[in-house]
């Protein structure tokens, strides 16, 4: 017999939902203003190994001289991205999500076996609740991210008026530099994200849609079996 | 085993009845999330679609943006406070090759020795200052980050008559109760427009010198604006003319779409 879970409730939904246009404009125009100084570079020694970021990919997203609409359209609609995210872990507080949400003691052992897990090396997985270890470190990690983003964002939006900020960022030019490094980190989680989601399925991916799953409950019937041997 | 005992038809009602709130709910959902997506989506096209705002002291920008960055400059301007002061660094670290990075304004003939401040008190009533002026006014030096607006920063070391010092000094009380400044260089190529408290700000001056040197040509020579609390489109070069309003003034970066403040 089928039953509807309740999954997940209509804020955490909302709030993903609006997170995810935001973040993404947030990344887009935080490329339109970094092309105007893109000094940042992976190396090994000498040895140049990625350039953020090569020519083609600046005039494959035409994110050339757009320095200034960049900066208007980052100053727009980083208060989006701040609101949501407060409200968010307000929500979170407030109605005691966030036990499902933070890492516990054995997380951060556990993860690595789910991560063996997810990688098929290890058979199976350790017990979880709704979320499980790695998902538990990921999900809690991209909120002091978010918090990270709006700390840095300040350090160099405002220097002068939030020194102090600047100065706990480690200055304005590392400030810069760990603004961009979360960014990439954004990048990263979204990659691994997504791959999750469409690994995990369309009723995982339908349940951060509608709230609920639904599940097959057995049921005791009078006849004990079918034909083929399955209960019906 | 605790499960209720039913017979087929029971479950297939039941079956039946949950179907049916599981459809009824998937459609609820999928319509608010494509409708919700689809308007965000719609609304992101809106504001690309946006007319250009209408040329005021400010140009360039898409109007709702000009706007938003208006309406933000206002909150945080209630942060602003000459007690925020700009981080000093030691001598030391003063970079010894001070990058130069525009020449607008600055690519026209020019003679230094025929250069004089005009500071316009009033429409007629010009006051003439010479470098000579300046510099018997106590010097100020700050060694403090240079941020641009680009993204790059650097610490640098300037030295130079404190525009509240030159304001005092001249008794110019009932220019600084306005509420903007402007600034132009002598061929009018580059201007900017820099609200009062900014100016007035204790770490706002009139540069002369660079390093403990006289101010090179290409840093602005003889006399260049150093405003550490915005970004370095507003610290104009070579200084020709200062005025006072209280509509703000041009501003060569603002018409380019560009914060009208650009505050730090």
């Amino acid at each position: 017999m089928k039953k509807i879970i309740e999954k997940h409730s209509l804020a955490m939904r909302w709030f993903h939902w609006i997170n995810f246009p935001v973040l993404f404009i947030m990344i887009w125009t935080g490329m339109l203003i970094y092309w105007a100084n893109d000094i940042y570079k992976v190396t090994i020694g000498k040895h140049e190994l990625f350039h953020f970021f090569p020519d083609g990919f600046y005039s494959y997203f035409n994110i050339s001289h757009r320095l200034s609409e960049g900066m208007a359209l980052h100053f727009l609609f980083m208060w989006f991205f701040t609101v949501n995210g407060f409200l968010y872990v307000l929500y979170t507080l407030i109605s005691g999500e966030w036990r499902d949400l933070v890492p516990q003691r054995n997380s951060f052992k556990e993860a690595w076996l789910v991560l063996l897990h997810d990688l098929h090396i290890r058979k199976t997985a350790p017990l979880q609740g709704k979320y499980n270890a790695a998902q538990r470190i990921a999900y809690t990690s991209i909120i002091v991210m978010g918090f990270g983003s709006l700390f840095t964002g300040l350090a160099i939006y405002k220097p002068v008026q939030f020194n102090w900020i600047c100065y706990l960022c480690g200055g304005y030019h590392f400030a810069r530099i760990l603004h961009f490094t979360l960014t990439i980190g954004y990048c990263l989680f979204f990659l691994i994200h997504i791959v999750q989601v469409i690994l995990a399925g369309w009723r995982n991916f339908r349940s951060v849609i509608t709230g609920f799953d639904v599940e097959e409950v057995p049921v005791i019937t009078p006849h004990i079996a079918t034909e083929d041997g399955r209960a019906r | 085993m605790e499960e209720p005992v039913k017979n087929p038809t029971a479950i297939d009602q039941d079956n039946a009845v949950i179907d049916k709130q599981i459809k009824r709910r998937n459609f609820i959902a999928f319509t608010s999330f494509i409708v919700l997506q689809g308007a965000a989506f719609g609304s992101w096209r809106w504001l690309n679609n946006q007319p250009v705002e209408i040329t005021t002291a400010t140009a360039g920008a898409k109007k709702p943006l000009r706007r938003a960055l208006n309406k933000t400059e206002l909150f945080f301007r209630k942060m602003f406070s000459n007690n925020h002061l700009v981080k000093i660094y030691p001598k030391e670290t003063a970079a010894k090759n001070v990058r130069v990075n525009g020449d607008i304004g600055m690519t026209g003939p020019f003679n230094i020795q025929d250069w004089k401040l005009d500071i316009v008190k009033a429409s007629g009533d010009v006051l003439n200052l010479t470098l000579k002026d300046l510099l018997v006014l106590p010097k100020t030096a700050i060694i403090y980050d240079f941020k641009c607006v680009e993204g790059w920063d650097q610490i640098q070391h300037w030295a130079g008559v404190k525009f509240s010092d030159l304001i005092a000094h001249y008794k110019l009380d009932k220019q600084a109760a306005m509420e903007y400044v402007g600034f132009a260089t002598p061929d009018k190529a580059y201007y900017v427009g820099v609200d009062m408290p900014s100016a007035l700000h204790p770490q706002t001056i009139l540069a002369y010198e660079m390093n403990d040197k006289p101010l090179p040509l290409d840093n602005g020579a003889p006399l260049r604006l150093i405003i550490p609390v915005k970004y370095g489109i507003k610290n104009l070069k070579r200084i020709s003319s200062i005025t006072f309003s209280n509509t703000r003034p041009p501003d060569y970066w603002a018409e380019q779409g560009y914060d009208y403040y650009s505050g730090l």
